[in-house]
């Protein structure tokens, strides 16, 4: 049996970059930029190397800690816990591993410009990190906002570049709208329960009726989070945001901090809201969100030009498919996600690193623009393809493995279209990134109409001076990725880490009880669906071939005319996505009217 | 009393919301939304209010027993206000960048970003 570990040294962990973060802001300039470099490195190195820390201490079970000794008595409390299982301690892994590229990457790319990008960057690790560990709902909205405010900031660091401003004032606006609108929930459940962490939440809000307000609380606490998961309709700032901001800074929005809205929402809703809402209300409000996300973001994907903003509405269509597989309530399909999760932040990551050089390089990351200009570079087009064969999840890749385990696991919640959905999006979106990299790198395919300038959103601004060559530390961070999408896949560790981190998710009992009352860790099952089967791998192969199709058809769409019957729908869906900030936020309200009649018909 | 402040904040909260969907300037949308913000203030502190309770703040006039308003709720306020005034601060500087880049704040004459 697993006794709750006490781990009083988690705190550092928020408090080290946060700490750095204020230092580094301090130092402006007084600095040698490698120095800066350094420093910065060492501190997202420690956070990572404390996170892999946190993930052995926790074992299989828990670890935590009150913060300042605010201990519980009789299950009551008014202090604040960090708690650290397989899932919260390995996503603080994947923060501080995806900090670390970021940073490794950024070592020759943000050239100008004092110690802001590093400072701003430790920041958000810092926000990541406590809102992954916190236990508490007031505590995980600070935090969220903390990260959300680096994060606009970081978008819009470029500040002569015009759309990096624009982009990140409509990513700051409908965020912080949606976190205010989550504080609205908070207030109503502290107005009925009187205590604000998870597992008391959890306690205490089935002894009072079920009635309207709890729905309207739960879809309020939700919204921030919903919005930050980029679920449609709350999704209309991501692709903004991905195509303006830096390419480490995107690697860090899509690898995992998309993902945090997803596990905050997932969080809140199974061990605060568990014992008042039913699992079917859960499953049926997720898994609409999570097919009407995958897609419209796998049909926008396809339409893109743009690889920045192609390969974010490829986020968005991940994130309905991680929520589908969060949706199915089932430890195997969690299991999934969370391969799904790290194998996919891997590839994304370097893709998203690619498209930086390529930006760096030639000014433009527009389809049309850079058609045959990657000729010869024959490394880079590897690595390209390589990850977009990831991406569409094929074996031995933790996308792929990921993407088999969840299929098969929400298939047994909802039916045999699970496996078809996830096949059709990975398709679709690892389609339209092969077809990009033909274009690019083999020249290949129709020239298509020439591109018009006022259409298509402006890049940030190439760095001046920048080197020609791809310097060593951009290489070694993409290689690393890639190779790491493979290792998830192939290490079997790493499988039975994942199914702990699924069953612990579940395990809401338990979390109040080790919490509360100090009790024991209910034991775990061992998981034998946690590794590739042979339809897994068949479905992959299928996704594979779909998704070659998908890109063959793309590049020589002039000659197959009976594509054009899809543009209406197309222009239809782009026309909607306006990059006016009173269109967003009238569509998060829109959303949130349908989310609350989505819960309350569920319910009934 | 109490219900009127939970509709006032109620009001604040969606007026806010509104104010941005409609805003023809994006220095009016961010007050907008430190509007609709200040609704979540008087929803906690309504919250956290007492019929005839005094501040909590014990000394030698105010002994622990005796009624006091919830002070997590006003702890919260004033989190929130901090978050609030950084997250302020941050978006307005975007908007001085944007009219500087774009020369002009209307939301609706923002269009690179369309599609």
């Amino acid at each position: 049996m697993i006794g709750v570990a006490h781990d009083p040294w988690m705190p550092l962990l928020v408090a080290l970059p946060a700490t750095v973060a204020c230092l580094l802001a301090l130092c402006d300039r007084a600095l040698p930029r490698r120095v800066v470099d350094v420093v910065a490195m060492l501190t997202v190195l420690g956070v990572t190397t404390g996170s892999v820390a946190l993930l052995i201490g926790a074992g299989n079970g828990r670890s935590l800690t009150w913060l300042g000794g605010w201990h519980p008595k009789d299950g009551v409390g008014v202090g604040i816990a960090f708690v650290a299982d397989p899932l919260s301690a390995g996503l603080c892994v994947l923060i501080g591993s995806l900090a670390t590229c970021a940073l490794l990457y950024s070592w020759h790319y943000v050239a100008r410009g004092g110690t802001h990008f590093h400072a701003l960057m430790l920041f958000f690790v810092a926000g990541m990190l406590g809102f992954v560990l916190s236990a508490d709902l007031f505590d995980m909205i600070v935090f969220f906002e903390l990260m959300g405010a680096a994060a606009y900031a970081l978008t819009g660091i470029h500040i002569e570049d015009e759309t990096a401003v624009e982009g990140g004032l409509n990513f700051g606006l409908v965020n912080s709208l949606g976190a205010y609108l989550s504080l609205t929930g908070l207030a109503l459940l502290y107005a009925r329960a009187g205590q604000l962490g998870l597992p008391q939440l959890g306690r205490l809000l089935p002894e009072h009726r079920v009635d309207v307000l709890v729905v309207v609380a739960f879809v309020l606490v939700l919204a921030g989070f919903l919005v930050k998961g980029a679920l449609v309709p709350f999704h209309f700032w991501l692709a903004d945001a991905h195509a303006v901001a830096p390419a480490p800074v995107c690697v860090m929005f899509s690898g995992v901090m998309v993902e945090l809205g997803l596990y905050g929402a997932a969080r809140i809703s199974l061990v605060a809201f568990g014992g008042v809402l039913s699992e079917d209300t859960l499953r049926r409000t997720f898994v609409v969100l999570g097919l009407v996300t995958a897609l419209l973001g796998a049909v926008m994907c396809l339409g893109q030009r743009h690889l920045k903003r192609l390969l974010a509405f490829s986020t968005i269509a991940h994130m309905g498919l991680f929520t589908i597989g969060f949706a199915a309530l089932r430890a195997d399909a969690l299991t999934g996600v969370v391969l799904y999760v790290a194998g996919h932040a891997a590839v994304k990551a370097a893709l998203f690193l690619l498209a930086g050089v390529l930006l760096d390089r030639h000014q433009s990351v527009d389809e049309g623009q850079l058609r045959g200009l990657g000729r010869g570079r024959w490394g880079e087009a590897a690595l390209f393809f390589t990850a977009a064969l990831g991406l569409a999840g094929l074996p031995p890749f933790g996308s792929g493995l990921g993407k088999a385990i969840t299929e098969d696991g929400a298939a047994l919640s909802f039916g045999h279209w699970v496996p078809a959905l996830f096949v059709l999006v990975s398709a679709l979106t690892g389609g339209s990134v092969l077809r990009f990299a033909s274009h690019t790198y083999l020249g290949i395919g129709d020239r298509g109409e020439p591109e018009t300038k006022a259409e298509s959103p402006e890049d940030e601004e190439a760095e001046s001076g920048a080197p020609r060559h791809t310097p060593a530390t951009m290489t070694t961070s993409i290689v690393g990725l890639v190779a790491a999408g493979i290792v998830i896949g192939v290490l079997p560790g790493i499988r039975g880490f994942a199914s702990a981190a699924a069953q612990r998710l579940l395990d809401t009992d338990g979390y109040a009880s080790q919490l509360l009352d100090g009790g024991p860790a209910t034991p775990l099952r061992h998981d034998p669906a946690a590794a590739w089967t042979g339809t897994g791998i068949l479905l992959g192969i299928v996704a594979i071939a779909l998704a070659l199709a998908v890109a063959a058809a793309g590049l020589w769409q002039e000659r197959l005319p009976w594509l054009r019957l899809g543009h209406p729908v197309m222009r239809r869906l782009h026309r909607l996505h306006t990059g006016h900030i009173g269109d967003y936020v009238a569509w998060l309200f829109a959303g949130l009217a349908a989310l609350v009649l989505l819960v309350g018909l569920a319910r009934t | 009393m109490q219900v009127l402040a939970y509709l006032v904040a109620g009001y604040l909260v969606l007026v806010g919301a509104y104010g941005i969907v409609r805003s023809r300037h994006l220095v009016h949308a961010v007050v907008c939304l430190s509007i609709s913000q200040s609704g979540t203030y008087v929803l906690l502190l309504a919250v956290g209010y007492q019929h005839s309770a005094s501040a909590p703040v014990f000394g030698s006039t105010t002994r622990p027993n005796r009624h006091v308003v919830d002070p997590v709720v006003q702890a919260m306020t004033l989190t929130d206000i901090v978050v609030s005034a950084t997250v302020t601060a941050l978006l307005l500087a975007l908007s001085v960048q944007i009219n500087k880049r774009h020369g002009t704040v209307d939301p609706d004459e923002l269009i690179a970003l369309r599609g």
